[in-house]
C-alpha cells in the first residue's frame, strides 16, 4: 500500500500551497497529483507519487548511487581477489 | 520506466549477489518491513539469489493485514448504515470480518466506493451533500499526508457530511515490538523507504543503538533491496549497528518537513491493535480532539465496539517474521486469495498472497529474476 511511483512533472497549478496540483507523466499515462508537499518541485522534475499525493522529489544525482556503488564494490572485491592470489 | 526500470538489470542483481555471497559468513535473519518490499522480493526471486546462511523474512507493513477485525466490523456496520458513501482502496474490501466483508456489502445494496485518493472521497462528499461520506484511512506513515490533508481541507471547507475511519499506524513501534518479544529471530531490517521518505530515519537511530540491529533505509525494486541487503549483511559482518540510507534518491534524514506538519496538525500518536499481533502502545494515529468532528468511530457511535480476534490463521507469526506462509496447514488449500482466512492473504502486498501468486507453482530454484524487467 505504501507503493509510490515516479512520475515527471508536466504543469503546476494553483496559488494556494495547500491546493497546489499539477499534471504529472507517469510513462504516458497522466494524472492530476497534488503537489503541496513539494514546494520545490517545478516542471520538468521527478516526484514520488502516492494516493495522489506527492511525497518527494526525486534526487537526479543520488538516483545513480546504486550503480557507483555497484561499481565501488566490485573495485573492491577485485583488489580483494588480487591480494588472495 | 524511469527510475523504475534501470534497478531491475538482471546483471547487477548477479554482481550484488555474489557480493552478498563473499561477505556472509555466518548465518542472519533480516526482516524487510514493507509489504511492497515483500512483493518485490518474492516476484523478482531476490531471496532465491541469496546465500542459504540469509533468511528473510516478512515484516507488519502490510496496513491491509494488519487492520485489526474490530476495525473491520466497525467499517461494515457504518458502511450499511443507509445514506453512508462508504469509501475505501480497492484492497480493504475482500479484507473478512468475523462473517463477511465489505464486498458482500456492496452487494446487498451498499454504497461501498473505491477511491484511488482520499481528496476522491473529498469530491464525492461535495457533490453529495444530502450523503454521508466516509473514507476508511487505513495506512503507515506514507499515506498520513494525504489522509492529513483531507480532514484539514473537509475542515477548511466546512464538509460536515465527510468523515473518517481512522486505523493508522506506525513503524518504529512495531519494529520495537518485534525485537522486544523473547521469540524474535531478527538481527537487522530493511526499513521502508517510503515511509522515511515522509518521516526521515532519525526515529530509527534510537532503537539500532538500544537493540543493536542494523537499520537500512532500502528502496523497492530489486537493485535496491539487493543494495540494502548487502549493507546490512556488512554491518553484522563487522559487528555494527547503525542506521543507513540505501534510498538516498528519494529519502533524506529528515524527511519531508511540510508533510509531517500536517500530520501533526490533524493526527495524534495513539494506543493501536494490530491484527494478529494485538495492542501496540503510542503506535498509531488518531485525530486530533480539535478535528473529533471529522471522526466516524464517533459519528456512528461505534467507538466502543469490541471485537475478539478469531485465531484460525497464523497471520500474526508471519507478521513478526516467526514463521513462513508455507507452515501453515491452511496456506493454498483452506486459505487462498479467493477465500481469505486472514489478511495477510487478502492485500497483494500480503506475504501469503505474494508467496501464493508466484511461488505456489514452482520450486524455490526455478524462480530466479526474469531478465529483461
Amino acid at each position: 500500500m505504501c507503493l509510490a511511483v515516479p512520475g515527471k512533472i508536466l504543469s503546476v497549478e494553483g496559488d494556494d500551497p495547500l491546493l497546489r496540483c499539477g499534471r504529472v507523466d507517469f510513462n504516458g499515462a497522466v494524472k492530476q497529483v497534488n503537489l503541496a508537499y513539494v514546494p520545490e518541485a517545478k516542471v520538468g522534475d521527478y516526484v514520488l507519487v502516492h494516493v495522489g499525493f506527492a511525497i518527494n522529489t526525486i534526487d537526479e544525482e543520488e538516483a545513480n548511487k546504486v550503480f557507483q556503488y555497484l561499481r565501488e564494490m566490485g573495485d573492491l572485491a577485485e583488489l580483494e581477489d588480487g591480494e588472495g592470489e | 520506466m524511469k527510475f523504475i526500470d534501470e534497478y531491475r538489470g538482471r546483471k547487477a542483481a548477479e554482481r550484488f549477489a555474489r557480493a552478498i555471497r563473499k561477505i556472509t559468513t555466518r548465518p542472519w535473519t533480516i526482516m524487510e518491513i514493507c509489504g511492497g518490499q515483500t512483493h518485490a522480493i518474492v516476484r523478482f526471486g531476490v531471496d532465491t539469489m541469496l546465500p542459504p546462511e540469509i533468511t528473510l523474512v516478512h515484516g507488519p507493513g502490510c496496513p491491509v493485514c494488519v487492520t485489526p477485525v474490530e476495525l473491520i466490523e466497525k467499517a461494515l456496520e457504518i458502511a450499511s448504515t443507509p445514506g453512508v458513501v462508504f469509501c475505501s482502496f480497492g484492497d480493504m474490501l475482500r479484507v473478512p470480518g468475523l462473517s463477511r466483508d465489505l464486498l458482500s456489502v456492496k452487494a446487498r445494496g451498499g454504497d461501498v466506493r473505491i477511491v484511488y485518493s482520499p481528496l476522491d472521497a473529498l469530491r464525492i462528499a461535495r457533490e453529495n451533500p444530502e450523503r454521508l461520506v466516509v473514507f476508511f484511512a487505513v495506512g503507515f506513515e506514507t499515506t498520513a499526508p494525504a489522509n492529513a490533508m483531507a480532514v484539514f481541507q473537509a475542515c477548511q471547507q466546512g464538509l460536515s457530511n465527510f468523515s473518517m475511519l481512522v486505523s493508522h499506524v506506525l513503524v518504529p513501534p512495531a519494529m520495537e515490538a518485534i525485537l522486544s518479544s523473547s521469540d524474535n529471530l531478527v538481527r537487522g531490517f530493511l526499513a521502508a523507504g517510503h515511509v522515511c521518505a515522509v518521516m526521515g530515519y532519525t526515529e530509527y537511530e534510537p532503537i539500532a543503538r538500544k537493540y543493536g540491529v542494523p537499520i537500512v533505509v532500502t528502496g523497492f525494486e530489486p537493485l535496491d533491496i539487493f543494495q540494502g541487503i548487502y549493507m546490512t549483511i556488512r554491518q553484522l559482518e563487522e559487528g555494527r549497528a547503525e542506521v543507513e540510507n540505501q534510498y538516498t534518491r528519494a529519502v533524506g534524514r529528515d524527511g519531508n518537513r511540510s508533510a509531517q506538519r500536517l500530520i501533526r496538525e490533524v493526527f495524534e500518536v495513539v494506543p493501536r491493535k494490530w491484527r494478529g499481533v494485538g495492542e501496540i502502545p503510542a503506535s498509531g494515529l488518531g485525530l486530533k480532539t480539535k478535528y473529533s468532528a471529522f471522526d466516524a468511530e464517533t459519528r456512528f457511535g461505534v467507538a466502543d465496539r469490541v471485537v475478539e480476534e478469531p485465531s484460525v490463521c497464523i497471520s500474526g507469526s508471519v507478521l513478526r517474521g516467526i514463521k513462513k506462509p508455507h507452515d501453515c496447514p491452511a496456506f493454498g488449500a483452506a486459505c487462498t486469495p479467493e477465500h481469505p482466512l486472514g489478511a495477510t492473504m487478502v492485500s497483494s502486498e500480503g506475504a501469503c498472497a505474494a508467496y501464493y501468486r508466484y511461488r505456489k507453482f514452482r520450486t524455490q530454484e526455478s524462480s530466479t529474476i526474469p531478465s529483461g524487467v
